[in-house]
């Protein structure tokens, strides 16, 4: 062995980490340790799977056949039927795209106005940091229920055209816009932090331009904790898409979203509880695998707690 | 004209002239007078060791001068003549022109001035990035150039390593050949070996000398270690509480030391062999750079001025002034009020 791959070796039982591995494949290797992380991606993957195979099913989730409501599980409807007797399996799994796709959208819409306007205010503080973060804390005082009913009202009677035919999109921007701020105050405190680490003041030594320092020096080093509240924020959104719906201030019907659903099963929650457990169900496994998940990250992310103080 | 011969000549102009230097650091405290007046000056091709205790203002000096002092501290007056420019009158842009280019500085832990995310090749090519318009496989293939040119051994591998898999010594030789990747005139080194070993200090020591004899790149070596600059600097800068207090070449600085602090500093150091019951130190502490005593910054701790009983001292601030050609001393024993 060369004196060079003697020193590796030894580097490698010292940090576990293996010669030229990338932080990708490191960081999936810890994750894999994590077994309710694991389990979490496991039923992620099979309920974005099923969901997505949503359009396979004989059934319409919106045409009604009134002689076959409330009916329990069967074979031929495993979820049972609903008021209006459609396929309650069908509904559900419909309304897991509308779920998703919220949850991922608000969690786009948190990442491209948060990070921009977290790490301008993290790295050059001063009276940028000032201004946004005043923004931010006005933001995030207001009671968000509260305007997310008057702005989803409004949306609505503003009776503007893209509004009417999309409501998903609607209120996702609406959930967008009022969940950025957290994102933001995430990653200026991160930022504020890596700033000052030796490399970036190397960096600028180095001659590097405060544009490709947040590039290259301090953004990369800051996924961490942003990768970590990216992965909860799809569960919250998940959950205030549901909560909205459910007070029937959401996505409306016959639309089926799980919080709606939830909606229309209060009626008859004794007699036919299945309207209710589906759905509800639904949420519950989605929401705790992304949680798991989220933990799962945080540890694989930052085993030695570096940034933890941050993690949400 | 090799730098060896700028040594010797008087009359070459300086590569970098740095005149009355004053950095002042707004703290809630009070006002930290980092670097209070200091003259230096740096010859093409030269090593200047600049030697002082921790807090007298070496790394203020190092960072005025590359123009990374940020709030609360401030450049309060004074030039930084390098070449033929003022460097305080260039715009943040220029600056970042020079800075790795023409002028490059390196920290003393080599490890955390890496970044941790990217290889080492990835940000050797970064400095291509910044100051050229050389194509990346290119910029690749002269980092692995570099990186034998600094000793590392295997270096078409090893480029590929993250900084995590390098030792202290390979970090830090990785710096040197990111500060040194273009045609770098002067290398500020601060405390470039204190993090290291004493074996890999002498071979970092050797590898600056020998590119500066390679490259003709001037080197400001910021160290407290006077064996260091014993044995790599051509001349020497001592400092003291944010002031010069004594500047002179390597060798006429340990034949004669001329100042009461440098003296202390040369008989505090531990000789091998020698048997001693107690070690000379210096008595008493560095002033408070906020709360500065009126005359000489050393006179409270200043055996001399009590053996002589010079009141001066506590009353004046004494002048840097040459001695001889060559030698300046900031003491009123050597001068006339």
């Amino acid at each position: 062995m060369t004196p060079n791959e003697k020193a590796m070796k030894d580097n490698q039982e010292v940090t576990g980490r293996r010669s030229h591995e990338t932080m990708v494949s490191l960081t999936w290797r810890r994750f894999r340790r994590h077994p309710g992380a694991m389990a979490g991606a496991i039923v992620l993957i099979l309920v974005a799977l099923a969901i997505s195979l949503a359009h396979l099913s004989p059934y319409d989730p919106e045409v009604s056949d009134i002689k076959n409501r409330y009916q329990p599980p069967s074979l031929e409807h495993p979820f049972g039927t609903d008021g209006l007797g459609r396929d309650l399996m069908t509904r559900v799994l419909y309304g897991g795209r509308v779920s998703m796709s919220v949850g991922l959208m608000v969690m786009t819409i948190t990442l491209i106005i948060g990070i921009p306007v977290g790490a301008l205010a993290g790295y050059y503080g001063g009276w940028i940091d000032n201004v946004l973060m005043r923004i931010i804390d006005a933001t995030l005082a207001l009671p968000s229920l509260m305007v997310l009913i008057l702005l989803g009202a409004i949306l609505r009677e503003a009776n503007l055209p893209f509004v009417k035919s999309n409501n998903v999109l609607t209120i996702a921007a609406v959930l967008g816009l009022l969940a950025w701020p957290t994102t933001a105050r995430l990653v200026r405190a991160v930022f504020l932090t890596v700033r000052e680490m030796e490399y970036v003041e190397a960096a600028r030594a180095l001659g590097a331009s405060a544009m490709r320092i947040i590039r290259s020096e301090i953004l990369p080093n800051s996924l961490g904790p942003i990768i970590v509240e990216s992965t909860l924020e799809i569960g919250y959104a998940i959950m205030e898409e549901s909560g909205l719906s459910f007070l029937g201030f959401g996505i409306m019907p016959p639309t089926p979203t799980w919080g709606n659903m939830l909606n229309s099963a209060q009626e008859h929650l004794v007699e036919y509880p299945w309207l209710a457990i589906f759905p509800g169900l639904m949420i519950f496994l989605v929401i705790i695998s992304i949680n798991y998940i989220g933990d799962g990250l945080r540890d694989a992310l930052d085993p030695y707690k570096v940034l933890a103080k941050f993690e949400p | 004209m090799s730098w060896s011969d700028n040594l010797t000549n008087n009359r070459v102009k300086p590569l970098l002239d740095v005149r009355a230097l004053k950095t002042y650091f707004f703290t809630e405290d009070g006002v930290v007078k980092a670097v209070d007046g200091v003259d230096l000056c740096v010859r093409p091709g030269e090593i200047l060791g600049l030697v002082g205790e921790s807090g007298c203002g070496k790394s203020a000096t190092a960072l005025s001068i590359m123009r990374l002092i940020r709030k609360p501290g401030r450049i309060m007056q004074g030039e930084i003549i390098f070449g033929s420019q003022d460097l305080r009158s260039l715009s943040e842009a220029e600056m970042q022109d020079l800075r790795g280019n023409r002028i490059s500085m390196i920290f003393q832990q080599p490890q955390s001035s890496l970044n941790p995310v990217l290889t080492v090749g990835d940000q050797l090519a970064e400095v291509f990035e910044i100051h050229t318009e050389i194509e990346k496989k290119e910029a690749w293939e002269k980092s692995v150039e570099l990186l034998r040119m600094v000793g590392i051994p295997d270096p078409e591998q090893r480029i590929h390593a993250y900084p995590h898999e390098m030792s202290g010594g390979q970090a830090q030789r990785v710096m040197i050949a990111m500060a040194l990747a273009l045609e770098t005139d002067l290398l500020i080194a601060d405390e470039p070996t204190t993090a290291l070993d004493v074996t890999i200090q002498a071979q970092i020591l050797d590898l600056i000398r020998n590119l500066r004899s390679q490259m003709d790149t001037a080197v400001i070596l910021i160290t407290h270690d006077l064996g260091v600059v014993a044995e790599t600097a051509d001349r020497v800068a001592v400092m003291y509480a944010g002031q010069i207090i004594e500047q002179a070449t390597v060798t006429r600085l340990f034949e004669k030391p001329l100042h009461p602090y440098t003296l202390g500093l040369i008989q505090s150091i531990p000789v091998l062999g020698e048997t001693k019951e107690r070690l000379e130190v210096i008595e008493g502490t560095v002033p408070d750079l906020i709360d500065l005593p009126q005359g000489c910054r050393f006179a409270p701790r200043c055996r001399v001025r009590v053996e002589r009983n010079l009141s001066i001292c506590d009353e004046r601030e004494p002048d840097l002034k040459p001695v001889q050609p060559g030698h300046e001393v900031r003491c009123w024993l050597y001068q006339h009020s």
